[in-house]
């Protein structure tokens, strides 16, 4: 069994396309859309670049850093299940540096370029006159913006930079006796545990309300970080079953058998109706209170032009997955595995749009080759990161003491 | 309700169990039931019995408690007793989500409960059968049931070969009400995944 994947010439060439296609709508936006022009609101194409960047960055960034909460997760759980595709969730979070720097690149530009348009709090008047805006001062200013963004990214780094070197640390050392198993499997815990914390006081509860709540500046919602992480979950375990399954059509990973991706269809399905609780928790609270400083969020989604969006949202996230994926053989269907995980990353992309546009572009959403193109070319990267790392280390982490648990999982 | 002839086996070990349990499926005995001091994975699908139907109940019963509590609920506030409750609609369906999902898990879990006792024949002051007491504690019981093709010596001398510990010969009565679930059992295949 030859345990090293090898970049098939068709992998490289949609690689390379996707990459050529995000890079052109970039391209193309900077030159058709004035990015540098109208940073109040009264350029509507200059305000699309800026939203669209900060959407698409956001949500694959978010995407590729679940890969890393799930290796996490699974090991602070003891799981052994797992450890037959670790190497894939390894790889796409080796992603985590990269689009984390171009989200900074992203945010820093919003922040500094004074875009008022995308968040209303850094208009300085605008927050002395409003009272709930300056009672949020010290919180959503630039200066605890960029630090808190900065620390966050960091620790995502650093942290899943020490797991994934923990991982290949054992392809180096051998089969791993017992005593020395012990160790390795303590050291990995810890990183992990350091790991969930980390994302638990981030993506959990507050990098949301920073980098997408504070859009709509003066609304809130305790609840909203917890539902963007659900969102991410449920497309980050998608985009996971999307490269095993692809990874399994082509003859690798050869102890991955349907109870694996069972599993994954599982969480799939499983955080498609967490997902769907957080999502209506927060909207029947709202909708029941009826004060009219929270509705104002859900009365462009709901009434404005985004209501079809708002249901698509819906129908997508949680009606397909609750109906299709709640039998075990759809689960255990490839076509339709992956069929739906391209549904789900889809469905949680919509969410995001409709998190990020209506505070931005206000009642003119636009869905076009610029909002397609941008998203291409991060699905291009995430191509290009994970075929990397994975045709540079060894596919299966053949001596991680769990590994057996793994060869003979059964549900 | 019948009376049925049962050829018991005992093992000591697991991996004498699954060979075995291959073994008497490829010599086309029917495997009545094994019976393990804890949960094996992978055994049932070793035995080759059929899929629960549990699901597919509780999904139905499920079904039945969304429709029950939103029905009703509508009937009442928009038909037989319509109240303006805080400027809400007639038939407010935000609201009603949370008591229809109550609801729903409530009918759906209560007649799983019922469905999983009919479906293993039990029921409260009922005495079942027990093949071996040690089924419990630390033997792993392989029931096969006498058809009128099988010899009860040929299969306790063939049980005996792969590795039981214990073999006897017990009658015992099947099922209580109405008629038997009877567990079908798919005729072994070669290229089955072996456990």
């Amino acid at each position: 069994m030859n345990n090293q994947f090898v970049i098939p010439g068709g992998y490289k060439k949609w690689t390379a396309g996707l990459m050529i296609v995000g890079a052109l709508s970039l391209l193309g936006g900077i030159i058709f859309l004035n990015p540098l022009a109208g940073s109040t609101g009264d350029n509507l194409d200059s305000t699309r670049f800026w939203a669209v960047l900060l959407q698409n960055s956001l949500y694959w960034l978010l995407l590729v850093n679940t890969a890393m909460f799930f290796i996490c997760i699974t090991t602070l759980a003891m799981g052994g299940w797992q450890v037959a595709f670790r190497r894939v969730t390894e790889a796409i979070s080796s992603l985590v540096p990269i689009l984390g720097i171009i989200f900074l690149v992203v945010i820093l530009s919003i922040v500094f370029g004074h875009r008022y348009d995308i968040y209303p709090w850094l208009d300085k008047t605008a927050v002395a006159a409003n009272k709930a805006l300056s009672g949020k001062k010290g919180f959503l200013s630039p200066t605890f913006y960029t630090a808190a963004s900065l620390i966050t990214i960091g620790l995502w780094w650093y942290i899943g930079k020490k797991m994934r070197d923990l991982s290949i640390q054992t392809d180096k050392e051998g089969p791993l006796d017992y005593e020395a198993g012990k160790k390795w499997v303590l050291k990995n815990t810890s990183w992990g545990a350091a790991f969930i914390v980390v994302f638990g006081l981030t993506v959990g509860s507050t990098m949301p309300w920073l980098w997408l709540m504070s859009i709509d500046a003066k609304w809130f919602s305790t609840m909203f970080s917890w539902y963007t992480f659900a969102s991410t979950f449920v497309s980050g375990i998608a985009l996971i079953t999307l490269f095993v399954v692809y990874l399994k059509n082509r003859g690798e990973l050869e102890y991955v058998t349907d109870e694996h991706i069972h599993d994954l269809g599982k969480f799939m399905f499983a955080f498609s109706i967490f997902w769907t609780y957080l999502w209506f928790s927060q909207y029947m609270l709202i909708w029941y209170a009826n004060i009219p400083e929270e509705t104002t969020y859900f009365k462009l989604r709901v009434q404005g032009p985004y209501h079809g969006l708002f249901l698509f949202n819906l129908i997508c996230n949680f009606v397909c997955p609750i109906l299709i994926l709640m039998k075990k053989s759809t689960k255990r269907n490839y076509a339709i595995i992956t069929f739906m995980s391209v549904l789900i990353i889809f469905g949680h992309w919509i969410d995001f749009y409709q998190m990020v546009m209506p505070g931005t572009v206000k009642g003119n959403p636009k869905l076009s080759w610029y909002e397609f193109g941008i998203p291409i070319g991060f699905v291009g990267v995430i191509l290009w990161g994970v075929g990397r790392f994975l045709s540079r280390v060894p596919l299966l982490a053949r001596y991680h003491p769990f590994l057996k648990e793994s060869i003979i999982h059964h549900t | 309700m019948s009376v049925k002839k049962f050829v018991v086996g005992c093992f000591d070990d697991e991996k004498v169990l699954f060979p075995a349990v291959k073994q008497v499926r490829k010599a086309g005995y029917k495997i009545h039931d094994v019976y393990t001091p804890f949960p094996i994975h992978g055994l049932d699908h070793a035995i080759g019995i059929r899929e629960t139907s549990i699901h597919t109940a509780g999904f139905i019963f499920g079904i039945t408690g969304t429709s029950t509590a939103l029905g009703f609920m509508g009937w009442i506030f928009t038909k037989d007793w319509p109240l303006n409750i805080g400027g809400k609609p007639h038939f407010p369906l935000p609201a009603f989500i949370p008591i229809t999902f109550e609801m729903t898990v409530l009918f759906a879990a209560v007649g799983m409960t019922l469905t999983f006792c009919y479906l293993c024949q039990l029921s409260p002051f009922l005495k079942r059968h027990h093949f071996h007491p040690r089924a419990t504690d630390d033997l792993f019981v392989m029931v096969i049931e006498c058809t009128e093709k099988s010899n009860e010596t040929e299969v306790a001398a063939f049980l005996q070969s792969n590795g039981a510990i214990e073999v006897n010969v017990q009658e015992a009565e099947t099922g209580w009400w109405l008629g038997t679930y009877d567990k079908q059992q798919k005729l072994y295949r070669p290229e089955e995944v072996g456990y």
